[in-house]
C-alpha cells in the first residue's frame, strides 16, 4: 500500500496540517498586533502597573489615587472575591431553602417556590441587576438624611448600608493568645472526636464539639482580659453621612442580591435534582430502622444527594464568580471594572486584557479545585 | 391483545385534599398561613402599584423606540416582512406536522390577534392582524400539503425555507446594494437586535460545539489539546470580558482593511463563547453512548464519519436536549450584555429612554415590561424542550 493511503501516515500528516493551520492564524493575528502596535507607537510591557493610578476606587482595601495601578487591582481583584464569596453563601443558603421548599409536602409552599424558580431564572441577571440597582436601590431608598433604620444601629439608605461593626481594642493584644489557643485546641478536640467515632461507628457531629470549645476559651479569655478587648464601632449621623462601622456600598448591596437570588434559583433547581435523585427506598429503608427525621435526612439521604449535587453546583459557583463582572455595569469596583480604568487611563489593552483574563482563569481553577477537593472527599467508597 | 387500561384517577374531595396538602401538621399549617400572608402583601402590593400608581404610557409611546430601535418609521414594512415569513413557516410547520407546532401557531396568531384588537396605531393593527391571516394561511397550505403524495419533497422544501430565512431576514432588514437601500445605525435597533443576536448564536453555535466536542474526544493529540484548550479558557472567563476584548483588541489583531463592526463582533463573541459551553453538554452526550453502538455501527460496515453522522450523534443530542436549550436560553438572556459595548439593545435603549426628561423615573415600568418581554420568550422555550424531550422520550427507551 502506498504510504499516503496509509491510515496513521494520513493521522499525522492530518494532525500537522492542522497544527501549521492554527499557528499560522495565531502568526498572522500576533503580526497584525505588531504592525498595528508600532504604528501607533506602543510596545508591550508591564511598567505601568508601577506607575501611580491616579483614579479613585471607593470602597475594598484601604487605597487612594497616589497608589500604582498594580495595587489598584488588586483591590479590584479582593472586590471581586468579596462579591463571590458573599454571594456564594447567599446563593447556597438560599438555593437549599428553596431546593427542599420544592419538595415540600405543602403544596402551596412548593408552588411558591417554583413560582420563584421559573420566574428568577427566565430573565436576563443584568436586567435584575439593573433592577435592584437603579430601582430598588437609587429610586425607591430615602435619601441619607432620613435613612430606614433597622434594629441594631443598621442604617439603610441611597449611600448604602451602615452597621456596627468590633473593632480591637488596646487590650485585644492580651486577648489574642486565647483566641489562638481556642483555636488549635479545637482542632484538636475535633481530630479526638472523629477517632473516637471512628471507633464506635456511631454517627455524630464534631465539628459542634470544636466550635463549643472554641467559643468557651475565647469566652474565658474575653473574662479574664481587663476592660473589652473589642469595642463595637456604631455608625454616626455627621453632616453629610454616617462615620464609623462597616459600609456597604449600594452597588455591593445590589451586586450580592442580585447574584444570590439568580445563582439560588439555579442551585435550587439542582437540590431537588439531587434530593429526588436519591432512591424513595433508601428513605423507607432508614426509618424501617427506626432512625429519627432529621437523622434520615443526614445520615442517609444528604451524603447521596451531595455526590449528585456538587459537580453541577460547582459550575454555578464559578458562574457566580464570573457573573460578579457584570459589576461593571452597576459601578462596582471589581477586578474588570478596575482593570478596564486602568486601560482607559494607560492605553495598554493587550496588557489589561491579558491580566483581566489571567485572574479569572485562576480564581475559576482556585475554585474548581477546592470543590473537586471536597467532591473527592464526598464521593462513593466502594468496596 | 388489548391495551392495558389506565390506573384509575384517585377523586379527593376537596376539605381532604385541603387537609392533606396545606394544614397537615401544624407545621405545615403555619407555613401555610404565612405563605398566604406572603402572597396577599405581594399582589396587594404589586395589584395596587400596576393599577394606580404605575404609569404604562411610557411602554406604548416608546414601543417602536424599545422594540426596532432607530429603525426608520418608513422602512418599517421589512420588519414586518420579516415577520410574516416567520409567520407563514410556522403556519405551515403547523398545519402539516400538528402537535406542538399547531400549539406554536395557535400561540402567535391569537396573539397578533389580541394584539391587533388593542389600541395600536391603525397602520400596527393592520400588519397585526394581516400577521394573523398570513399565519391562517400557512396552516392551510400546511393542511394542504399534509395529503399530498410525495411528503419527502415537501419536507426537504419546508427545511431549505426554514434554513434560508435567517439570512433572507437579515439582507431584507439590512438592505443589499441596488436593490434594497441599505439602513443604517445597526447598533440601535433595539430589541431585534437581541432577537437577532440570539437566533445567529443559536444557530452557529451548535454545529460549532459539535465539532469542538467531537475535536475533544478524537484520538489525535494535537486535535484533542487545542480543543480542550479552547474550550476551558473561554469557561474560565466571563462573556463581559469577552466581549471587551472584542471592542478593543479586534482592531489591533486585524488589518485596517478588515473591520467588522460592532454588532457582527459582538454575535461572533457571543457565538464563540456558547459553543464552549455547548461543547461541553454536546460531550455529556456523547459519554452517554455505549460503547457497543460504535462497534455495532463498524460491524454493518459504516465508517467512522457515518458512524458518527447516523448513530453517535443523534443519540447523543437527544440525550441532552434540556441541556441544550439551556445553553440556548442562556445565550439569549446573555444578548443584554451587548449594551456593554456600546449596542443599543432593548435593556440599553431603555436606560436612552430613562433618560429623556419626559420619562424620567419610569424605571419600575420599564424593567417591568424588559422583564416580561424576556420571561416569556424563555420560559416559551423551555416549554418546547420539556414537550420535545417527552415526544422523544427521552429517558423512558
Amino acid at each position: 500500500m502506498a504510504f499516503w493511503r496509509d491510515i496513521r501516515v494520513l493521522r499525522i500528516v492530518g494532525q500537522i496540517v492542522f497544527l501549521a493551520a492554527i499557528a499560522g492564524g495565531v502568526g498572522w493575528l500576533a503580526r497584525n498586533l505588531q504592525a498595528n502596535l508600532s504604528e501607533s507607537g506602543l510596545s508591550i510591557g508591564f511598567h505601568f502597573l508601577r506607575d501611580t493610578a491616579g483614579f479613585p476606587i471607593s470602597e475594598g482595601l484601604a487605597y487612594d489615587p497616589t497608589r500604582v495601578n498594580g495595587y489598584a487591582f488588586w483591590v479590584g481583584i479582593v472586590n471581586t472575591l468579596r462579591v463571590g464569596v458573599v454571594g456564594i453563601i447567599l446563593a447556597t443558603l438560599l438555593g437549599t431553602v428553596i431546593g427542599v421548599a420544592r419538595l415540600s409536602r405543602n403544596w402551596l409552599i412548593r408552588k411558591l417556590a417554583m413560582v420563584y424558580v421559573e420566574t428568577i431564572r427566565n430573565i436576563p441577571l443584568l436586567v435584575q441587576l439593573f433592577f435592584w440597582y437603579f430601582a430598588v436601590m437609587l429610586a425607591a431608598l430615602p435619601m441619607v438624611e432620613d435613612s430606614i433604620r433597622l434594629p441594631g444601629a443598621v442604617f439603610l439608605s441611597r449611600r448604602g448600608l451602615y452597621m456596627p461593626w468590633p473593632v480591637p481594642t488596646e487590650t485585644f493584644g492580651m486577648w489574642a493568645p486565647y483566641l489562638l489557643g481556642g483555636a488549635v485546641l479545637s482542632i484538636g478536640v475535633y481530630i479526638m472526636r472523629r477517632i473516637r467515632l471512628r471507633r464506635v461507628d456511631r454517627p455524630g457531629l464534631p465539628i459542634l464539639w470544636a466550635a463549643c470549645t472554641f467559643l468557651v476559651v475565647a469566652l474565658a479569655g474575653w473574662l479574664v482580659t481587663p476592660g473589652s478587648p473589642l469595642a463595637l464601632d456604631l455608625p454616626v449621623l455627621q453632616r453629610f453621612n454616617y462615620e464609623g462601622g462597616m459600609w456597604l456600598s449600594t452597588p455591593f448591596l445590589a451586586l450580592v442580591i442580585g447574584l444570590a437570588t439568580y445563582t439560588g434559583a439555579f442551585i435550587a433547581e439542582i437540590v431537588r435534582g439531587g434530593i429526588q435523585a436519591v432512591g424513595k427506598g433508601q428513605a423507607e429503608a432508614a426509618r424501617a430502622l427506626g432512625l429519627k427525621h432529621t437523622l434520615v435526612l443526614r445520615l442517609v439521604i444528604l451524603p447521596q444527594a451531595l455526590r449528585v449535587i456538587i459537580p453541577p453546583v460547582t459550575s454555578q459557583y464559578l458562574n457566580l464568580m464570573k457573573n460578579s463582572s457584570l459589576a461593571i455595569l452597576i459601578g462596582y469596583y471589581d477586578l474588570l471594572n478596575v482593570g478596564t480604568t486602568i486601560f482607559n487611563q494607560t492605553g495598554r489593552a493587550v496588557e489589561m486584557i491579558l491580566l483581566i483574563m489571567a485572574s479569572y482563569l485562576v480564581m475559576s481553577l482556585l475554585t474548581s479545585l477546592a470543590m473537586n477537593y471536597y467532591n473527592h472527599k464526598m464521593k462513593l467508597v466502594e468496596r | 391483545m388489548t391495551e392495558p387500561l389506565p390506573p384509575p384517577t384517585e377523586r379527593v374531595p376537596v376539605v381532604r385534599w385541603l387537609k392533606r396538602n396545606l394544614f397537615d401538621s401544624w407545621f405545615s399549617t403555619l407555613l401555610t398561613l404565612a405563605a398566604l400572608t406572603l402572597i396577599a402583601t405581594v399582589l396587594h402590593g404589586l395589584g395596587r402599584w400596576a393599577f394606580t400608581t404605575a404609569q404604562w404610557d411610557v411602554i406604548p409611546a416608546n414601543l417602536k423606540l424599545l422594540l426596532v430601535g432607530t429603525y426608520p418609521a418608513e422602512q418599517l414594512w421589512r420588519v414586518w416582512l420579516v415577520v410574516f415569513l416567520l409567520c407563514v413557516l410556522s403556519g405551515f410547520a403547523a398545519g402539516r406536522r400538528r402537535g406542538i407546532f399547531l400549539r406554536i401557531a395557535a400561540v402567535v396568531a391569537a396573539s397578533t390577534f389580541v394584539l391587533g384588537v388593542m389600541p395600536f396605531p391603525l397602520a400596527t393593527r393592520g400588519w397585526l392582524f394581516g400577521c394573523f391571516g398570513v399565519t391562517a394561511v400557512g396552516c392551510g397550505l400546511g393542511a394542504l400539503a399534509r395529503h399530498a403524495r410525495d411528503q419527502s419533497w415537501i419536507r426537504r422544501t419546508e427545511i431549505a425555507l426554514w434554513v434560508v430565512s435567517f439570512p433572507l431576514s437579515l439582507i431584507v432588514l439590512n438592505g443589499i446594494g441596488g436593490i434594497l437601500p441599505v439602513v443604517e445605525g445597526r447598533n440601535q435597533w433595539g430589541f431585534m437586535l437581541n432577537l437577532l443576536g440570539a437566533v445567529s448564536g443559536i444557530g452557529l453555535s451548535l454545529p460549532l460545539g459539535i465539532l469542538l466536542a467531537l475535536g475533544r474526544r478524537s484520538r489525535l493529540p494535537a486535535i484533542r489539546i487545542v480543543c480542550t484548550a479552547y474550550v476551558e479558557l473561554i469557561r474560565g472567563v466571563p462573556l463581559i470580558s469577552l466581549l471587551f476584548m472584542a471592542s478593543i483588541m479586534l482592531q489591533l489583531l486585524l488589518p485596517d482593511s478588515f473591520r467588522p463592526d460592532l454588532v457582527i463582533r459582538a454575535m461572533m463573541t457571543i457565538t464563540l463563547f456558547s459553543a464552549a459551553y455547548m461543547a461541553e453538554n454536546v460531550r455529556g452526550g456523547l459519554q452517554a453512548i455505549p460503547k457497543g453502538q460504535y462497534e455495532a455501527a463498524y460491524a454493518v460496515g459504516l465508517g467512522p464519519t457515518l458512524t458518527t453522522l447516523l448513530i453517535i450523534l443523534p443519540q447523543a443530542l437527544r440525550a441532552v436536549i434540556p441541556a441544550i436549550v439551556g445553553q440556548f436560553i442562556a445565550l439569549f438572556k446573555d444578548t443584554t450584555l451587548f449594551g456593554f459595548i456600546a449596542i443599543l439593545e432593548l435593556l440599553n435603549i431603555s436606560r436612552s429612554v430613562l433618560g429623556n426628561l419626559e420619562w424620567r423615573g419610569r424605571i419600575f415600568e420599564l424593567y417591568v415590561f424588559i422583564g416580561v418581554v424576556f420571561w416569556v420568550l424563555c420560559y416559551a422555550m423551555s416549554y418546547v424542550s420539556r414537550w420535545v424531550e417527552r415526544s422523544l422520550g427521552v429517558g423512558e427507551r
